[in-house]
């Protein structure tokens, strides 16, 4: 029997709602993301594991605009085997989909000289393994589909391992080696992958952080990834400059780089 | 044989006739009763509800099912019997009118009720119950059907007639696909003695006039339909159609060849008519459209009579292939509106007053005369049809959202009624209110006995009746 089902509001012609997925939407940049695309007259399909601010999110989206733009889904993005069934509901619910976000992400802090494999595991677990189980439920979806947006949400870290934080560094590499194989495959069909990769950015995960700088607030980040969006851009780093500092960093060779100490 | 149709690599992309609205599906293709039943296991099974879609003309979301099931029914395109002595053909629901009558008319026989494009599926014509420009005449389609066999989603495999589950027969013609799949249906066609219709043109010049045209033409005719220019509002052409009775066309067994009929696939004899749509795109605008029809009204205002080929007359929507692409990206919308016949005028000049005055008139006006008929969820009335095309741009929706609700309000104050198959934009407010509280009731309680678990769903329904059948259940 068809389960119960959230009620978005029904599309026509004259309301034709784009749909979304967003994945680790409850805080920081998710949350903002959220906003963002409810205002372009979305219907989001929000998740994470922290029912309770999804929930008060969700609220706060639907009563700003008056009807069910955004639903709460509770998941764990490190409950792999949930997605397939997940992901089959969601798409039924929301009528379609257009557009798929990977946001979960965690950073573990560690120093220079410690060593602990429970931190990296994690971050890997989050950031890169819960990113390849959607992805590989949702590109075959659009590859069929010949059309749709893939956005992953990557790091300035995954560009260079650094002395920091080796983990981290690993788990953003994978996932934008992965995005770009991702696009690679999937442009042919039509179908668009951004790989954002922010610098510091103004969320919870940068509280630890001991020296930051031209950090950038979640909703400057989320109109950046917005104006990519449209743009169809392959890879963006916010803020912009990040891409400049980002091409220099990438060229410093090994016998200088291993010597710095960021 | 057990057969069964599985979800895999089967999402696809799938939109309304009008490309305005796009609802990916997972898009199965059975070509047996047997493998529909099998959908109707793993619809239970996943969870995912079922639309039923014929060739996909609905104007409309009445074969769209956004991330859930549909049942492209296009594979069951056999005609089972024909026969030429009596006109009773019984066929597959995915039979088009363009298959069938391109079968029966060289025995002289022609389907009593066409749409406009004869690429539409029987099963289609009669979910939608389908009218032609000679609905104050022959009815409906569902009026020529003499028995249906329907496979329901709760298994059971029944045979309606108007005499047999009456019921279910009044309901399931115009009930677009949501309590079974019509699986053989049996029909009497109409008896023709030449592949010709005589036709009539004549101009009109105010929209009174033309509503006069139609009351006044209609008994004289077979066939009449309007043509209205909604930019200057009133300028029209009236086509009236008689078919020629025994002994009239000198040669019938020519002019009632499918080759005799078929429309010329170039223009002028040079240009292929499927590049057509890309040079009428620069004239879909305000002024392009005021050009052409003004160019058009200058061009009819000669009465005159010729002879034309059944497909010619019918199928003006076949006349240039993918015109409907020629609306641009954001594609188009119609609103049908049928008015009883003392309030039809007031109405429609109230609403394309306001059309214009709101800088939104509508790109093509068709004016047809109707006749009630006694199916349950029906469109029809003792009156007028208006059908209107809007283009849709981003610019555009807000206001034309607002102004179809505006008609809406117009057309149900004047007692009128509304079609499945067309207009995007009904709530369920409107729908209860045209079809009354009896109607959507009897219509909630056969949906409640044929289907029980709510498997027959389409975007159409959720938006029309998923509301409504919230409210009791």
């Amino acid at each position: 029997m068809p389960t119960q089902r959230m009620s978005f509001p029904p599309a026509t012609p004259l309301r034709p709602y784009r749909r979304a997925i967003l994945v680790g939407s409850a805080h920081g940049l998710g949350a903002a993301m959220a906003r963002r695309l409810a205002r372009e007259g979305y219907c989001l399909a929000l998740l994470d594991r922290d029912a309770e601010t999804l929930e008060r999110l969700c609220a706060e989206i639907n009563a700003q605009y008056g009807e069910p733009l955004a639903q709460p889904y509770v998941h764990d993005a490190t409950h792999y085997e949930e997605v397939p069934a997940l992901l089959r509901r969601i798409v039924a619910d929301l009528g379609g989909l257009d557009l798929f976000m990977y946001i979960a992400g965690v950073l573990l802090p560690t120093t220079p000289t410690t060593y602990e494999f429970e931190k990296d595991l994690k971050m890997m677990e989050v950031n890169t393994l819960g990113a390849l189980a959607w992805f590989n439920e949702v590109a075959p979806l659009f590859q069929s589909a010949r059309g749709g947006q893939i956005v992953g949400v990557s790091s300035v870290a995954g560009d260079r391992g650094r002395v920091g934080n080796p983990g981290y560094n690993a788990s953003k590499a994978a996932l934008s080696t992965y995005l770009e194989a991702l696009r690679n495959r999937l442009t042919r069909f039509g179908v668009h992958v951004l790989t954002v990769k922010p610098g510091f950015m103004d969320t919870e995960m940068l509280k630890h952080s001991p020296r930051t700088f031209w950090v950038v607030s979640p909703e400057r980040a989320a109109d950046d990834i917005y104006k990519a969006l449209r743009r169809r851009k392959q890879t963006i780093y916010t803020l912009g400059r990040w891409g400049l500092v980002m091409l220099i960093i990438r060229h410093i060779p090994s016998f200088i780089f291993r010597r710095l100490s960021f | 044989m057990m057969t069964a149709l599985s979800l895999e690599n089967t999402f696809t992309p799938l939109e309304n006739f009008g490309h305005s609205l796009s609802a990916p599906s997972y898009l199965l293709r059975p070509r047996s009763v047997e493998e529909i039943a099998s959908v109707f296991r793993l619809s239970k099974k996943s969870g995912l509800g079922v639309t039923l879609r014929g060739a996909g003309r609905s104007y409309n979301d009445a074969a769209l099912n956004g991330g859930q099931i549909v049942l492209d029914l296009t594979g069951l395109d056999h005609i089972l019997e024909w026969d030429p002595a009596s006109g009773v053909v019984r066929a597959e629901p995915g039979v088009t009118l363009q298959q069938l009558w391109q079968r029966v008319l060289p025995d002289g026989w022609w389907p009593p009720v066409v749409s406009g494009t004869m690429t539409t599926t029987l099963g289609g014509c009669l979910a939608a119950n389908i009218h032609g420009k000679n609905n104050y005449k022959m009815g409906v389609i569902g009026e020529h059907v003499l028995e249906f066999r329907a496979l329901l989603p709760t298994g059971a495999e029944i045979t309606c007639s108007p005499d047999k589950n009456a019921d279910l027969f009044y309901a399931m013609i115009g009930g677009f696909g949501m309590l079974g799949v019509f699986t053989s249906i049996t029909l009497q066609l109409k008896r023709v003695y030449s592949g010709l219709l005589e036709v009539h043109a004549w101009p009109t010049h105010t929209l009174s006039e033309q509503i006069a045209s139609l009351q006044d033409g209609a008994p004289q005719h077979d066939y009449i339909v309007g043509w209205l220019d909604t930019i200057t509002v009133g300028h029209g052409q009236i086509h009236a159609a008689d078919y020629l009775h025994q002994g009239e066309d000198p040669n019938p067994a020519k002019t009632l060849q499918v080759a005799y009929q078929t429309l010329p696939s170039r223009l002028f004899g040079v240009m292929p008519k499927s590049l057509l749509h890309y040079f009428m795109t620069p004239f879909m605008n305000n002024l392009g459209v005021w050009g052409i029809n003004t160019g058009k009204y200058l061009a009819s205002l000669r009465r005159h009579s010729f002879r034309q080929s059944h497909a010619a007359f019918h199928f003006l929507l076949d006349y240039v292939p993918l015109w409907e692409r020629s609306y641009g990206r954001g594609g188009l919308i119609q609103y049908q509106s049928f008015l009883p016949k003392e309030t039809a005028l007031d109405a429609w000049s109230e609403m394309l007053a306001l059309a214009k005055r709101r800088g939104l008139p509508s790109y093509l006006g068709v004016t047809k005369r109707h006749r009630p008929d006694r199916f349950l969820l029906s469109h029809a009335v003792d009156g007028f049809s208006l059908a209107l095309d809007f283009k849709v741009t981003d610019a555009r929706r807000l206001r034309l959202r607002q102004m179809l609700e505006d008609f809406d309000r117009i057309v149900l104050d004047a007692g009128g009624r509304f079609y499945f198959a067309k207009n995007s934009e009904t709530t369920p407010e409107t729908a209860l209110r045209f079809l009354g509280v009896e109607a959507v009731e009897r219509f909630r309680a056969l949906k409640k006995r044929c289907d029980p678990d709510g498997l027959l769903q389409s975007a159409l329904y959720r938006r029309v009746f998923g509301k409504l059948g919230q409210k009791h259940d």
